[in-house]
């Protein structure tokens, strides 16, 4: 399930949707899940308000494309997305992933493939107001670094 | 026509979000229609000779030697930093 939006989202909702027969007809036992929230520093400055602005239509097909990659690739149920776009204020939640697997190692791998994909892949940007006025973030090496990892690994 | 988009500081530098353009041959891929946006003003120069800038054709991620047709929507935008 993907889900693109302003409105936020309830984690226990959430939760019982992940374990839902409908969702997730095996019975997998092994929940992850991952909450992305705004931070209230960045780069040492208070933040005061982050507006998020998005691709319509291009976010939701590389949503969707990361969650069938990941389906491909681990044995999983149809992972929940979902990631708030709009104006954000700091410890606001913005970005849910919950991923069901019968095996724990699946489930983690799943979902930190989804989110690192999620960060280099789709078409989100990032505005932060502070003291100093509005920046757009820039994008860190680090998080291509973390999506490149799961090209190269071979190992599984 | 062709549709572009921009987005986040792209569209922000340029001032404006979207455009239609008659298709013509003089810009058949996408470095050659880049190029020909970026000849409008400073502005536009300023905003799509970026090097990390990125492009989509019809909603996908594309090379720069991507040929365009005719109906296609291109969108230009920086590096993206959700999540």
């Amino acid at each position: 399930m993907i889900s693109v939006q302003t409105a936020d989202f309830d984690i226990a909702t959430l939760y019982q949707q992940i374990t839902a027969r409908e969702n997730n007809p095996l019975g997998y036992g092994a929940i992850i899940t991952f909450v992305g929230k705004v931070r209230d520093f960045n780069l040492e400055q208070e933040v005061s308000a982050l507006s998020l602005e998005h691709y319509p239509g291009m976010t939701e097909k590389t949503l969707a494309n990361i969650s069938q990659q990941a389906m491909e690739r681990w044995p999983i149920a149809t992972p929940i997305i979902i990631h708030r776009v709009g104006e954000l204020a700091p410890g606001d939640q913005i970005v849910y992933i919950g991923v069901a697997s019968a095996h724990r190692k699946a489930a983690f791998e799943a979902c930190e493939f989804i989110i690192d994909f999620l960060k280099t892949k789709a078409p989100f940007w990032k505005k932060e107001s502070n003291a100093d006025g509005d920046n757009w973030l820039n994008e860190r090496e680090s998080d291509h670094q973390a999506a490149d990892k799961w090209s190269q690994d071979t190992s599984e | 026509m062709l549709s572009i988009v921009f987005f986040a500081q792209t569209r922000e530098i340029i001032g404006q979000g979207e455009l239609t353009l008659p298709f013509e041959s003089a810009f058949s891929d996408l470095e050659m229609l880049r190029a020909h946006l970026a000849n409008t003003n400073d502005k536009w120069d300023l905003a799509l000779t970026r090097d990390k800038l990125l492009v989509a054709v019809n909603q996908e991620m594309s090379p720069w030697d991507t040929e365009i047709k005719d109906g296609d929507e291109v969108a230009f935008f920086p590096p993206v930093t959700g999540g």
